[in-house]
């Protein structure tokens, strides 16, 4: 039996274990989950010490509040998130991007996150969880991964084991930026779409709709019209993989997403602005930016060059 | 064999074998499939097998579009080579409680449930790709009198161990899923299995598979 633990006293909406996600299944119908904002969960591992691959808690909107019982440890929070921890009776304001030291009966409430979707908690500690196919990742429709595929519940306790003796405080100057141009690269069936279609695609204006999970990201916005066919062979699909249903409205596939889809794939977002892109929250209006793959490779360097600095810094 | 290959995005090849659904073309895509999964290329971290295509999905910090795509180009892969694939059974019960559209089918096909059923359980169906979700079977092909389209709304939940027909596949429902097949049975047999490490679909692309119906006694009582 483990004496470190955390007990959950509220889940919050969507509260999962992430790490880098799971590899070679698509075949088998299984996505590649993982942390949806990859740079965010790099940097709360690197805040407490962890090696970059651990897995941490992701949460969305609301996040859980949770009572910690144990020895001393480090915890991190990433991302634009407003949380505060409560020591005996005195409330502390808590800040991203520092490590914070947590005791026996703190209660870290992650109240919300700010004009942004994920957040991560790391701690100086290992989660006790599941390894299943190489990842701790969950994945809650298809209930694989840690804490047996679902969401943290209410009344759970969550216990961590090898909490580490140093505990010292490391922090990042880091501000998240929001993205208003979606850099994208043609999909295969862009040419299924009337000029004005591809026009409406690449100048208009969509917003981010409230339908918009792990699994993908509805867009609402002029209708693109479609001239050739509005459904394909079910065939595979990638993270990033803009499909435009028989409706005119674009939906973005996210890391939990389907492995097979029959819609046409207008186009695919650039690795480098997938971080950001899942970090818009329902009602943020996005517009579209069309790049070849040249540049998307260059931009794909930079964004990994400015996220290894970054964690070069902590 | 493969007729072009595009870029899907910046971390993706798109390998296209054709436009039509059939068994020649996808026999192809397998054989692609299984060889490059045994090649282990460096940075290739997921493939995608369908119907007539094969998505081969890479790690950018470690590889590009134009390396992998020249790996591809120069596999050599032949005909002849064995697909290694299994015969399976799948015992299905198809009592009205679990033939949940079977009354749909009848008017939308004009037969009747007996010879729907007939026809059902005698065909032999090829495997042509595991997916949506976690290790559900594309099975083809149905006879042309035996294609139906999907529900006009998709029922919220579909039982799991649902077997559904749409156009010319069948499909098993591994877990409860949304969906909008038109349901003829039940299968008490696992067929996606996540404590396997290794290989946890019971079928796999390229693999026949035969229905084999059973009564609700020995579905209430079967043992894997």
């Amino acid at each position: 039996m483990n004496n470190n633990y955390f007990e959950v006293k509220r889940s919050g909406i969507n509260s999962t274990f992430q790490d880098q996600g799971r590899n070679n299944l698509y075949h088998v119908g299984i996505p590649f989950s993982g942390a949806m904002d990859n740079r965010n969960y790099l940097l709360s591992n690197k805040l407490t010490a962890n090696k970059l691959n651990y897995p941490v808690l992701e949460f969305a909107y609301q996040g859980p509040l949770l009572k910690y019982h144990g020895d001393k440890i480090i915890i991190a929070i990433t991302g634009d998130v407003n949380f505060t921890i409560k020591k005996n009776n005195n409330l502390i304001n808590g800040t991203c991007y520092k490590s914070l030291i947590l005791e026996n009966g703190d209660e870290l409430d992650i109240i919300s996150t700010n004009k942004s979707v994920y957040g991560y908690l790391a701690v100086s500690a290992k989660f006790d969880l599941e390894y299943q196919w190489y990842s701790y990742s969950t994945n809650t429709k298809a209930n694989i991964g840690a804490n047996n595929g679902k969401k943290l519940e209410v009344g759970q306790k969550i216990s961590i084991s090898n909490i580490k003796k140093n505990l010292e405080i490391k922090k990042l100057d880091y501000r998240n930026t929001k993205i208003e141009k979606i850099r994208i690269i043609k999909g295969t069936n862009f040419d299924y779409f009337s000029e004005k279609g591809k026009k409406t695609f690449l100048e208009k204006e969509f917003t981010v709709s409230k339908l918009s999970d792990r699994m993908g990201m509805r867009l609402q916005g002029p209708k693109i019209e479609n001239i050739f066919e509005n459904n394909i062979k079910s065939e595979g699909l990638v993270k990033g993989v803009i499909q435009v249903p028989a409706d005119g409205n674009p939906i973005i596939m996210l890391s939990d997403h389907g492995t097979i889809g029959g819609y046409p794939k207008i186009a695919v977002v650039i690795s480098a602005d997938y971080d950001k892109l899942v970090q818009l929250t329902p009602g943020s209006k996005i517009k579209f930016k069309e790049v070849d793959l040249r540049s998307a490779l260059t931009l794909f360097k930079m964004y990994d060059l400015e996220t290894q600095n970054l964690i070069s810094q902590i | 064999m493969i007729k072009n290959i595009l870029n899907l995005g910046d971390a993706a090849l798109y390998c296209d074998f054709g436009i039509e659904v059939n068994k020649e073309i996808n026999t192809q895509v397998i054989r692609y499939f299984k060889s490059i999964k045994k090649e282990n290329i460096d940075g290739v971290n997921n493939l995608a097998p369908s119907y007539n295509k094969l998505i081969i999905s890479y790690d950018l910090k470690k590889t590009n579009f134009e390396i992998v795509k020249k790996i591809i180009e120069n596999l050599n892969i032949k005909k002849s080579d064995n697909l290694e694939n299994k015969k399976i059974e799948i015992p299905v019960c198809s009592d009205e409680e679990f033939s949940l559209d079977i009354k749909r089918l009848e008017q939308k096909l004009n037969i009747n449930r007996e010879k729907i059923y007939k026809n059902f359980f005698e065909k032999e169906f090829f495997c042509y790709m595991t997916g949506f979700i976690a290790g559900m079977p594309f099975l083809g092909d149905l006879d042309k009198n035996m294609r139906a389209e999907r529900l006009e709304t998709p029922r919220v939940k579909v039982p799991k161990g649902s077997v559904g027909l749409t156009e010319q596949f069948a499909n098993i429902y591994t877990y409860e899923s949304p969906g909008g097949w038109n349901i003829i049975g039940n299968t008490p047999l696992n067929i996606f299995d996540s404590s396997k490490e290794i290989d946890p679909n019971l079928i796999n692309p390229g693999d026949t598979i035969t229905f084999k119906r059973i009564t609700k006694d020995q579905y209430l009582n079967y043992n894997e």
